[in-house]
């Protein structure tokens, strides 16, 4: 194994545990649709940033960032509002980034390219997957406060709109770390699905992290092994890794749930 | 929360505050005072802006008017019904110690909001999507306990809550504020329980606010007003 492998694989890694964290907080905040739909507004970032010869995540990046003040400014109006401004904006942002990018790179900004990285790369990515980790697990007191009642957050001493900033700026740089290895359209599914797997089976936030973070390293390393051997790119693998996860905690019903009242 | 504070033996300090949704006005021009260590019951029907005048208190509303807190006052609120995902992976126990750690309160004063509230640590642990109505009404209850509030706002906190279960959280709410000087407002439905706990009362209807003691405030006539319809009510007397 070369010293591009075992950075290839570290950044996997690293993607999969900021993805599943940050993706636990998208879920349990009911942002999958939102936090789907964010990603896409990258392409046109990454489309831009190909005709001027920068870069294509720093494009991406722009853009996600854009789209995370976007959708907090609109999700400080109604909640009818939040929804149509993603769904028309963010489709708008997938037909412009599909126009300004073409052939080749278009596949690779949807899809994801091979998983291969240059050594300054995986070093940005790894600082990157730290600073996520970092945010998610000093903040999670907070999140966890804010995701139950926004009142009870406040008048604990949160200012509630920043960390919903906070939140979604990190969930945007969680985009744009999986970018060139998932692509535009697969990476939203990175954050959603293991989170998704965890919140069917963890009985608490621990356990919630603990089997999210598992399920995304599972998938974003079986999949990019899986796609060495295959000769296929490792994006759809990941996701499929993921979702054969899903489909498994469908059949498992977590104990302690039957027969209890809904507040 | 504002930038002037009340004045010495007020907790809060309300003056003017109007709110308005489009071109509604749900709170017209409301002013009150709330002694430190009083209890002020605010009653009204639904959609009187009761919840909404909650809201413009601790500055999630945009609001005209000033509201005034007393210097170093700590809030610890109990929403109305919460809609809970069932499978919320968050238990009793995790919701706790986030109050706890953001307050910087530590793991014993969770424990004894527990107690105060008669919740037992099994229950704590369970998810809180899965806690019957009651068991999360107190939970919302010990929760607002953690971190030495000084003031409690209780938007409807027994709702769904048995008859003894009610009567142990409303006495030991009366008992803390007694005991710790707490000041408490608390926004109830039940009339009986406005008579036998509240120091003042503040009625919220459309075109009407009324504000005073229950007991003389809450004349027959004053009811009909609020409710549009006669309300029968019995005073409890003794506490």
């Amino acid at each position: 194994m070369t010293a591009a492998d075992l950075g290839g694989l570290a950044l996997a890694i690293g993607t999969g545990v900021a993805a599943g964290l940050v993706g636990c907080f998208a879920v349990m905040r009911r942002m999958t649709l939102a936090a789907d739909a964010l990603s896409h507004v990258a392409l046109p970032g990454i489309g831009l940033a190909l005709l001027l010869r920068v870069h294509p995540v720093l494009g991406g990046v722009a853009a996600l960032v854009l789209g995370a003040l976007l959708v907090w400014g609109v999700e400080r109006k109604t909640r009818l509002a939040t929804e149509t401004v993603i769904g028309v904006v963010f489709s708008t942002a997938l037909a412009v980034g599909s126009l300004l990018t073409t052939g080749e790179e278009l596949m690779e900004a949807l899809f994801g390219g091979t998983g291969r990285f240059t050594s300054v790369e995986t070093a940005i990515g790894l600082v990157v997957v730290a600073g996520i980790v970092g945010f998610v697990w000093r903040a999670r007191h907070c999140l966890v406060l804010t995701l139950v009642s926004p009142e009870i957050a406040r008048t604990s001493g949160i200012d509630v709109s920043r960390l919903n900033l906070a939140f979604l700026l990190v969930f945007a740089l969680t985009i744009a770390l999986g970018l060139r290895y998932l692509g535009v359209l697969l990476i939203g599914s990175l954050a959603i699905i293991p989170a998704a797997t965890a919140k069917r089976l963890a009985l608490s936030l621990n356990g919630m992290f603990g089997i999210a973070v598992v399920v995304s390293v599972v998938a974003t390393t079986t999949g990019t092994y899986a796609a060495g051997i295959l000769h296929r790119q490792p994006g759809p693998l990941v996701v499929l890794v993921a979702s054969a996860c899903f489909i498994l905690s469908l059949l498992w019903r977590r104990q302690g749930h039957r027969g209890a009242h809904h507040p | 929360m504002g930038s002037d504070r009340a004045t010495a033996g007020n907790a809060l300090e309300v003056a003017n505050v109007s709110v308005q949704f489009g071109r509604t006005k749900v709170l017209d021009r409301l002013s009150f005072e709330v002694p430190r260590g009083s209890s002020l019951a605010i009653i009204g029907p639904n959609g009187s802006g009761k919840t909404v005048l909650f809201q413009a208190l601790i500055g999630a509303l945009p609001h005209e008017g000033t509201v005034r807190w007393a210097a170093g006052t700590r809030i610890g609120y109990v929403p109305q019904k919460l809609d809970i995902e069932r499978d919320l992976p968050v238990t009793g126990d995790d919701f706790l110690r986030a109050k706890a750690a953001v307050t910087g309160a530590s793991s014993r004063d969770a424990s004894r909001a527990l107690g105060l509230v008669s919740l037992d640590p099994s229950v704590a642990a369970m998810s809180i999507g899965t806690l019957s109505g009651g068991q999360f009404q107190r939970l919302l209850v010990a929760v607002a306990l953690v971190g030495k509030p000084t003031v409690l706002l209780l938007d409807e906190p027994t709702a769904g809550v048995d008859e003894l279960g009610q009567e142990t959280m409303n006495e030991t709410v009366e008992r803390l504020r007694r005991e710790e000087g707490l000041t408490v407002l608390l926004i109830s439905h039940d009339l009986s329980v406005v008579y036998r706990y509240a120091s003042n009362v503040l009625c919220l209807a459309r075109g009407t606010a009324c504000f005073g003691a229950p007991k003389t405030t809450l004349t027959p006539a004053m009811l009909e007003q609020l409710y549009g319809t006669p309300v029968g009510y019995h005073v409890h007397d003794g506490r």
